[in-house]
């Protein structure tokens, strides 16, 4: 028998219900105004008080109006259909729902209940299972969907049955389980979970060391992530960190995407709804909106679902994890998921942290970045969560909570940089704040060693260097004027120069140059750096900006071609001749 | 109104502060409305038995046992097309001496658009300003605000944007408008003979500051009705988003929350994206644009209001006087339209993103060569150059009172760079120089 409750007391979408019975913390209620039912969380209880947070208007809403409590925590329900779908910050798929304008209280079904799926048996009577076996699989926009034993089963089952390969609904009983009672239990192609609660079912979770292709080269080049890292791009507005993120999620080697939109702007999440069905995953040949997924909880949806959005998002993406795929998340932004806790935390009146956010934020983001992963699953079988978030730090200045908090947690730092927006070198990730904590990871070198080559690392440190020297030499050269240095001076500056126009800056918009296999980028890596330490004979320092400025021209036609295309090698040679007229052999 | 006479009359006020008041009553809806002491007041707390009202015209003079009365539901307008031509407070009743307007009672402040109803922008919206259409270009759908000083001339820009932009209806929300400016306002739209297609809203400095709250939700509403009922094109001007948040401080510090930066309340962010996310593109050719103005101090854009504002508004404009030049000028180093992608080289010449990220990065040049000067340093060639280009540039195409089509834009910035520089120092596309550059 669940607990009922009234309406005491209402401050925006804060309510405070007096309720008959047993709650608890976090479980879902639902508040009846008449025709609707409005979904809540409880977030506090005091006394018989249970203060809730309401994830839509409470307009209109009065005192005394009924409450029901659910019994469950805010839940997902997991099983096929998911991918392309398109959902709200609690699940609801928003293709389902009628109308220009989002009804209050109007919940739909996540998955596609009446839809038949092709099943083929994993597992085999007398098979010993646990949560999370493999007991068959679907195919999901061609990716291999694994029907897994529902991950709240606790101890070992026996499989009694498992249906034989063939069409099925998400509601048919798939398998036949025995528990340690030898009592039957039966299971479908769905379950649900509790988004709050990570999904733990695997055998370890290693440091993670696979590189994560990104195509981006101020990334793969200069701050890889790995399968299963966690990274973060702060950055003011205006510095290209949503472009940064759908580049990101348009290219990266990943087998599902998940996007989190949260509190974003709408026309974003609009942008990715319009190209994603149109662009093609260059490894499948398939559509990219068939391996993503998108949650949308764009600033104007209401504020507590905001905060559910990216549980919501990770919790998916731990379901696919278990079926052995690598799944990439990205969520924009997760300072407006914080704004989300602030402004609740503010409703129930706590004592506030800094800047006003509630003082256990370190924490909630920590908890949450840990959830990403690279694992092996009990099976031996590797799936992983790649985790990168944005945050849009107050003012532009990185020194606000949810910057720190969020620097504690993640592994790979992208910082956006204000003056490299204002000249339009993007992406603006400022090469020498930014860092990754990946390359210090042996693991991560031997990896690279195999894949690229054994001299990689030591060429990206060089290059770091080189773009720190440029920098300081820059500076000098701006205090003590271009003819109080010498001509040397110059020349280093315009060799990180070179670095900078040519590896780092990226057209996003152009066909060819948005994406960068990571052969192509070592081949230009190795090519910048014979330039960069190369000698250069100049008379004077005005001689040296012309003659870069020819030599970043023709290796941008170059970024502009196709790799070892007639055009490329045209620009190539035509680069050469130009380096010969002042390289000292 | 004819259930009025049967509604309950409270005369016991507990508590008054500047802006709220609160009294004990039963059966009263959240947001619900009601008159006290003949203002309108709005419910913004409920706790047991006890109503905060917010009250619009401030609680100046309201007694303990004033007559409160609760209308029943939140704040409404009606909409028809006889909005049209008229000017309104912030309550939606007219000020021009006109009728008061019929058609049906929508409640203002409704829901979200479910994003999978929108369209993605596509239309190009031509003002003719060179710093916005070549720069900044705007799209249908899209929200972009002014960040201005005040003493910069952000209505005048604004109500030129407002004529040259081709829709179907201009709705202005005015908030804390000096009845200088609303009277600027009516003459500059009277005189372009523009009046029928015009809806205003206006709460002006002479009017209480809390029913400032109300005047975006209002036209938004009003924007709406003519976007969704009728598809038809509307451009939304709100001036001064800035005042509009101080209203929102006021409100919040009166109900004793504990303010976030710069005394403003933690739900800024989400009160803003509520107002500018009703800019959006329909499927059936509706639209809402918006263009708003959020006044700055002394220019500076970490404050609270702009920089919530930057992150949820589609870009932003920044107007200033280019002393080179003697005239004012859409920044383009600070200006962003975020959503000029979907249109430049798609809409307008193909060789249009080329252009304009040459012709920045040819100012920016210029801006470390006037550094330099400005620090005694000898200037090179190349420095030289780019400040002559620097000079024609602000001349030619950014400042505010250019008014040419697009294709000249472009044709004028391609004469610029073979004037000043030589091909290989503006590291365009081989394919779109052999078309486009100039020989001299």
């Amino acid at each position: 028998m669940s607990t009922k409750g009234k309406v005491k007391g209402i401050i925006a979408n804060l309510v405070i219900v007096e309720a008959y019975g047993p709650v608890s913390q976090n479980e879902i209620c639902f508040i009846s105004t008449g025709s609707t039912q409005l979904m809540a969380e409880v977030i506090k209880i005091n006394g018989q008080n249970a203060y809730v947070q309401v994830f839509e208007s409470t307009r209109g809403v009065k005192i005394d109006y009924d409450v029901d409590f659910a019994g469950h925590l805010l839940e997902v329900t997991l099983g096929p259909g998911i991918l392309s779908k398109n959902y709200d910050g609690l699940q609801n798929d928003l293709d389902k729902m009628d109308g220009v304008f989002l009804k209050r209280g109007e919940y739909t079904h996540p998955l596609d209940p009446g839809k038949k799926w092709k099943f083929k048996p994993l597992a085999k009577a007398g098979d010993v299972v646990e949560a999370a076996s493999w007991l068959g699989q679907v195919d999901e926009n061609g990716m291999p969907h694994k029907i897994m034993v529902p991950f709240t089963f606790k101890g070992n089952y026996t499989v009694k049955s498992v249906v034989e390969a063939g069409e099925y609904t998400i509601e048919d009983t798939i398998a036949v389980l025995l528990n340690a009672d030898k009592k039957e239990v039966k299971v479908t192609m769905t379950q649900k979970w509790p988004v709050k609660m990570a999904i733990t079912a695997f055998r370890e979770k290693p440091r993670p060391f696979k590189l994560l292709e990104t195509g981006v080269r101020t990334i793969d080049t200069l701050n890889p992530i790995v399968e299963g890292g966690t990274g973060f791009i702060p950055g003011p507005f205006g510095a290209g960190k949503t472009v940064l993120q759908h580049a990101i999620s348009k290219q990266a080697e990943a087998d599902i995407v998940i996007v989190a939109a949260c509190g974003e702007r709408a026309n974003e999440v609009v942008e990715i709804f319009t190209e994603f069905p149109e662009l093609e995953d260059i490894r499948t040949g398939r559509k990219l909106m068939e391996r993503t997924t998108i949650i949308a909880n764009t600033s104007n949806m209401p504020v507590a679902a905001r905060e559910a959005s990216v549980y919501t998002a990770m919790t998916l993406g731990e379901y696919y994890r278990s079926m052995g795929l690598k799944v990439l998340m990205l969520a924009d932004s997760t300072s407006r998921w914080a704004q989300a806790l602030r402004e609740m935390s503010n409703r129930l009146e706590e004592l506030p942290g800094p800047d006003a956010f509630p003082m256990d934020l370190p924490a909630i983001i920590s908890n949450f970045y840990a959830r990403a992963g690279f694992v092996y699953l009990k099976n031996g079988e590797t799936g992983s969560i790649t985790f990168i978030g944005t945050v849009s730090p107050a003012g532009g200045n990185l020194k606000e909570p949810v910057t720190e908090s969020t620097k504690k947690a993640a592994r790979c730092f992208y910082a956006l940089a204000q003056q490299r927006a204002d000249s339009k070198r993007y992406p603006a990730v400022d090469p020498i704040d930014s860092y990754s904590k990946y390359l210090e990871y042996p693991e991560f070198e031997e990896y690279v060693e195999e894949k690229i080559s054994d001299t990689w690392i030591s060429m990206v440190n060089h290059s770091k260097t080189i773009l720190l020297r440029g920098k300081e030499t820059y500076e000098q050269i701006n205090i003590l004027g271009d003819d109080g240095v010498p001509v040397g001076y110059h020349v280093t500056y315009w060799k990180s120069e070179v670095i900078d126009f040519v590896i780092l800056q990226q057209d996003a918009f152009d066909a060819i140059d948005q994406s960068t296999p990571i052969e192509r980028q070592q081949y230009m890596l190795e090519h910048v750096l014979r330039l960069c330490d190369a000698d250069f004979s100049f008379e004077s320092f005005t001689e040296v900006d012309g003659y870069f400025k020819r030599i970043i021209n023709l290796y941008k036609q170059m970024n502009y071609s196709e790799f070892n295309s007639e055009k490329f090698n045209k620009f190539e040679k035509e680069l050469q001749e130009v380096l010969q007229e002042r390289i000292v052999a | 109104m004819s259930s009025k006479a049967f509604q309950k009359i409270y005369t016991k006020i507990t508590q008054i502060t500047k802006a709220t008041c609160s009294l004990k009553a039963s059966g009263i809806g959240y947001d619900e409305l009601a008159v006290v002491n003949g203002k309108l007041a709005q419910v913004v707390k409920i706790i047991g038995d006890t109503v905060t009202l917010q009250v619009f015209g401030g609680t100046e003079g309201i007694p303990t046992n004033a007559e409160v009365t609760f209308l029943g539901k939140s704040p409404t307008i009606k909409v028809s097309e006889d909005l049209a031509g008229r000017f309104f407070n912030a309550f939606g009743e007219p000020i021009d001496g006109g009728p008061a307007v019929e058609g049906e009672e929508r409640e203002i402040g409704g829901p979200s658009v479910n994003p999978v109803r929108r369209k993605q922008p596509s239309e190009l919206v031509a003002t003719g300003i060179a710093g916005i259409d070549l720069n900044n270009t705007l799209v249908s759908g899209q929200k972009i605000p002014f960040f201005a000083d005040p003493d910069q001339p952000f209505n005048q820009v604004m109500a030129m944007v407002a004529l040259r932009a081709k829709t179907d209806k201009i709705i202005l929300g005015g908030m804390g408008l000096t009845n200088d400016d609303y009277l600027f306002y009516k003459n500059v739209f009277d005189n372009a003979g523009a009046l029928d297609r015009i809806i205003s809203f206006v709460n002006t400095t002479d009017d209480p500051p809390v029913e400032r709250l109300l005047v975006p939700d209002m036209a938004l509403t009003a924007a709406e009705y003519f976007a969704v009922d009728k598809n038809e094109t509307v451009l939304v001007l709100l001036t001064d988003m800035t005042l509009f948040a101080d209203a929102l401080s006021i409100v919040s510090n009166r109900m004793d929350q504990i303010p976030s930066k710069d005394s403003m309340p933690g739900s800024l962010y989400s009160d803003l994206a509520k107002i500018y996310e009703k800019a959006v593109q329909f499927p059936s050719g509706g639209s809402i644009t918006i263009i708003a103005v959020t006044t700055l101090s002394g220019g500076d854009i970490t404050h609270a209001i702009p920089d919530n504002t930057g992150y949820i508004t589609e870009g932003q404009l920044f107007l200033r006087r280019d002393s080179d030049i003697g005239k004012v000028i859409v920044d383009p180093f600070r200006s962003l339209s975020r959503l000029k992608q979907l249109v430049i080289g798609k809409k307008t010449r193909e060789d249009h993103p080329n252009v304009m990220n040459t012709a920045v990065r040819l100012y920016a040049d210029a801006a470390n060569a006037k550094t330099k000067m400005e620090n005694g340093f000898d200037l090179t060639d190349y420095d030289q150059r780019s400040l002559d280009f620097a000079k024609d540039y602000s001349e030619k195409l950014l400042a505010i009172d250019v008014n040419i089509e697009i294709d000249q834009m472009l044709n004028t910035g391609w004469e610029l760079f073979s004037k000043h520089f030589r091909k290989e120092e503006v590291g365009i596309k081989q394919e779109l120089m052999d078309k486009y550059w100039k020989e001299n």
